[in-house]
């Protein structure tokens, strides 16, 4: 019998052809724009339940790497799987089932300016056909899950930056994916307001156990990540124990189009690596 | 005489360098141009294919009819009055010469029909909802917005494009018999009312003289511009790059091209209907 979510939807049924492999794995994948290239044979994998922190400086194709993973964007050269499927060659018809089950959040939050917060939430669930009653109370849930209820009813226009990450990120989950995508969810956001919005990813992976990766070039917002996690009792994210980590929550770095880094907390910090060195000085 | 680069510059070389200049960007604009039109023809297609599969979206063409056709109903109404009342001004003066001034309604009714109804009704509605289309689509670009949908599992040809070209295309034959009828009422505003003229005399020339191939002729090319305004608007707006300044780009764009495709698909669709119905 399927467990109900707390967003008061059955937990989705494991479909697609390999669900004990890895959630994603890019194998050698290059692309590139206007004859330059952006990616150049980038190799890696999301394990079922593990959170990936994707580094980098600005511009180094960070946003690009995620549009590939749900079939945004196509490689020039290379194979992505997504749920065990391969999606590099994938018509676009039948990604669009495949990505339903993803959910991303975008870096400005991307919602849809003409709709109210409900709607923009419940978009997913307003294509389905899903009775007005449900979607209002799985609404309520993931704005509740984002601490933004009262915005319910409100136009994305009347939010501030940070609101509208989290009603993002409430849109995301509202359909309970099997991997999300993070594109940089804490980009041009003041401390106080990036704790929050990290405080929620971390909220999501301890809670719900949902593989992520996650696009960042705030070196702090991942090594909290790394060293938190979230207390359902407190409601608060709390600090590991002396010198622990979160063992699925791991790195990789991006450097001029090459996967420059791909290991843990622990050799992230200890590796030989020059720019990796500087990155994190 | 040398150049930068250190070789010798003589005015044969020179010369054979802009000649090769000119020549390499003629070609780069062709190739722009091809691929363009080779864009534009596949999301035509497909714009016109996903009515034929689910899912369709009704509730976003019956908003796209509203906000096309309730939304254009007073500018095409002003202008096609004003045009008919223009041309019966302009048209009595020199028929009078002719001692032909009763065949005003004939000539305003038959000239909005066949020609003036369709096509300013197709660059009216051009000016206001293929910049529409353009700008709102390429702000939703800009912002991600179009990936977001398709991230959520969405297509945004069949959500944005499809119901926008078919609202448009129903749309437009209604909002052309519009501007037919304002224009023929607003030749017999200036004819009755400016002219001293007949008024009986007037509508019985407008109805009397009017045939099939007439109407024919006129309710067929606002079909053709209604896809045009559509899909053009859509077609700029989806491949809009470059921020805000991108957005006015793709806007001015759509509008221009929109506009001058009408025109010269009306040439076309003309040439074809009165091959094909001759005028009696």
């Amino acid at each position: 019998m399927s467990e109900t979510t707390a967003f008061g939807t059955p937990d989705p049924a494991p479909s697609g052809p390999d669900q004990s492999g890895p959630v994603v794995a890019f194998r050698n994948v290059s692309i590139g724009f206007d004859g330059k290239p952006v990616l150049n044979d980038i190799s890696f994998s999301v394990a079922p339940g593990e959170t990936r922190i994707l580094l980098g400086p600005a511009g180094v194709g960070k946003s690009v790497l995620l549009k590939l993973v749900n079939g945004l964007l196509r490689p020039d050269e290379g194979s992505i799987e997504l749920f065990g499927q391969e999606i590099a060659t994938m018509p676009e018809k039948q990604l669009f089932p495949l990505r339903t089950r993803t959910g991303m959040v975008f870096q400005e939050g991307a919602l849809f300016d003409s709709l109210t917060v409900r709607d923009n939430v419940g978009y997913q669930l307003i294509g389905e056909g899903v009775p007005d009653d449900e979607i209002d109370a799985r609404v309520h849930e993931a704005l509740r899950f984002v601490e933004l209820d009262d915005t319910f009813a409100l136009y994305p226009v009347s939010l501030s930056g940070g609101m509208r990450r989290r009603v993002a990120i409430a849109r995301a989950l509202i359909h309970q994916p099997e991997l999300i995508l993070y594109d940089s969810p804490t980009g041009g956001l003041d401390p106080v307001t990036s704790t929050t919005i990290i405080e929620l990813v971390m909220k999501e992976r301890d809670v719900y156990r949902s593989p992520s990766l996650l696009v960042t070039h705030r070196l702090q917002d991942a090594f909290t990540l790394c060293t938190h996690r979230f207390d359902k009792e407190q409601g608060a994210m709390v600090p590991l124990p002396d010198g622990q980590v979160d063992p699925n929550t791991t790195f990789l770095m991006l450097e001029e189009g090459q996967m420059i880094f791909d290991g843990s907390i622990h050799e992230l910090l200890h590796t030989d690596n020059k720019f990796v060195r500087e990155f994190l000085e | 005489m040398h150049d930068h680069f250190g070789s010798q510059v003589t005015p044969h070389s020179s010369s054979n360098r802009q000649i090769f200049m000119a020549t390499n960007t003629i070609e780069r604009t062709a190739k722009q141009l091809v691929l363009t039109v080779q864009d534009y023809s596949l999301f035509a297609h497909r714009a016109v294919m996903n009515l034929f599969s689910a899912p369709r979206y009704w509730p976003e063409f019956l908003m796209q009819s509203d906000i096309i056709g309730f939304g254009s109903a007073t500018i095409v109404l002003m202008s096609g009055f004003f045009t008919g009342g223009v041309l019966a001004l302009q048209s009595a003066a020199t028929l009078a010469q002719f001692g032909a001034a009763e065949v005003t309604g004939r000539f305003v009714s038959i000239t909005m029909i066949r020609e003036l109804g369709p096509v300013l009704t197709g660059i009216m509605v051009s000016g206001r909802n293929a910049s529409s289309m353009a700008s709102e689509l390429g702000s939703m670009v800009v912002t991600e917005q179009i990936d977001a949908m398709r991230a959520l599992g969405v297509d945004p040809m069949r959500k944005l494009v499809t119901p926008r070209v078919f609202s448009c295309i129903s749309m437009l034959f209604f909002l052309t018999i519009v501007a037919d009828a304002a224009g023929i009422f607003g030749g017999a505003a200036v004819t009755i009312f400016m002219n001293h003229q007949d008024g009986t005399q007037y509508f019985s020339q407008a109805w009397e003289h009017l045939r099939y191939p007439d109407i024919i002729q006129g309710l067929v090319k606002p079909l053709f511009s209604g896809f045009i305004i559509a899909s053009i608007g859509c077609f700029y707006g989806m491949r809009t790059s470059g921020g805000t300044e991108g957005v006015g780009r793709s806007t001015i764009q759509a509008v221009v091209t929109a506009s001058v495709l009408i025109i010269f698909v009306d040439f076309l669709v003309t040439q074809v209907l009165l091959t094909l119905l001759p005028p009696l």
